[in-house]
């Protein structure tokens, strides 16, 4: 079941490969407000380790996160 | 006891920093760039940027033939070798293309690597070169020119990009040595 989750602001890194969503992450998740949700969409197969191991590095919540269609879903919440 | 204790906590944390955490510092990266093929600076520009995005402290000491990473005149121009690499070409969508040595020797191959090189990266949707040179600057990674390398070549300072700086090998190693992570490339 996937509780499709609200979000401040949706960041769509289909086709793009590593650095790019990382790096894109760490922008768009200064546009967003401590406390708020970022959902970000990635097709990178690498894209599940190396989400959480932003989320451990940078301290950004990683809130949930699933496969869906092919698709990896993450939402991140800003912590600071 | 218990209300002791969290008073005591309560206490300290109060005292290093009212509501909120104390920052911790970034983790430093030091990063050896020692080669100029476009193939052999690829990886240094993404471990930078995504270190960088990280919030990592990037600082990469260019050395040799890596100087062109700093190098105005020949940073755009970087070229892919078309010999000298056993496991090149790659292959493509899973066919295995056999190509003699002697082939790579030709004039001109080094162009071909290079434009294929950069038409594998383009339908994989991976940045360009500049592309990835800026968002490592734009994000903060600082790069040095290797002072020794700059007399050896004869490269001037006014050769080199801005925001790049001459430094000695002391003193990046002095950065170095305090360094989470070090990669020499």
């Amino acid at each position: 079941m996937t509780v499709q989750m609200e979000a401040d602001k949706v960041l769509d890194c289909t086709g793009l490969l590593c650095p790019i969503p990382v790096i894109k992450t760490s922008q768009a998740i200064k546009e967003v407000e401590v406390g708020e949700i970022l959902h970000m969409i990635a097709t990178d197969p690498g894209a599940p380790p190396d989400m959480e191991a932003w989320s451990r590095q940078t301290g950004h919540e990683l809130v949930d996160n699933t496969e869906e269609d092919g698709k990896y879903l993450f939402w991140f919440k800003r912590t600071r | 006891m218990t209300s002791a204790a969290q008073e005591a906590g309560t206490n300290v944390s109060t005292l290093e920093s009212p509501g909120a955490e104390a920052i911790p510092e970034p983790k430093k990266f030091a990063m050896v760039a020692s080669k100029g093929g476009l193939d052999e600076v690829y990886p240094i520009l993404i471990m930078g940027s995504t270190a960088a995005a990280l919030g990592w402290d990037v600082r990469v000491f260019c050395t040799f033939y890596g100087l062109d990473l700093v190098n105005k005149k020949r940073q755009k121009k970087l070229k892919v070798s078309a010999v000298g690499n056993a496991a090149s070409p790659p292959p493509i969508n899973g066919l295995e293309i056999k190509v003699p040595t002697i082939i790579g020797m030709l004039p001109g191959m080094n162009s071909v690597a290079t434009w294929m090189l950069k038409n594998w990266m383009k339908s994989s949707n991976i940045p360009t070169f500049e592309e990835l040179y800026d968002t490592c600057i734009e994000s903060g990674v600082q790069f040095y020119a290797c002072a020794t390398t700059l007399g050896v070549m004869n490269v001037d300072m006014d050769d080199i990009v801005e925001g790049a700086s001459c430094l000695g090998a002391t003193a990046f190693l002095d950065f170095a040595s305090e360094a989470d992570v070090a990669l020499f490339v």
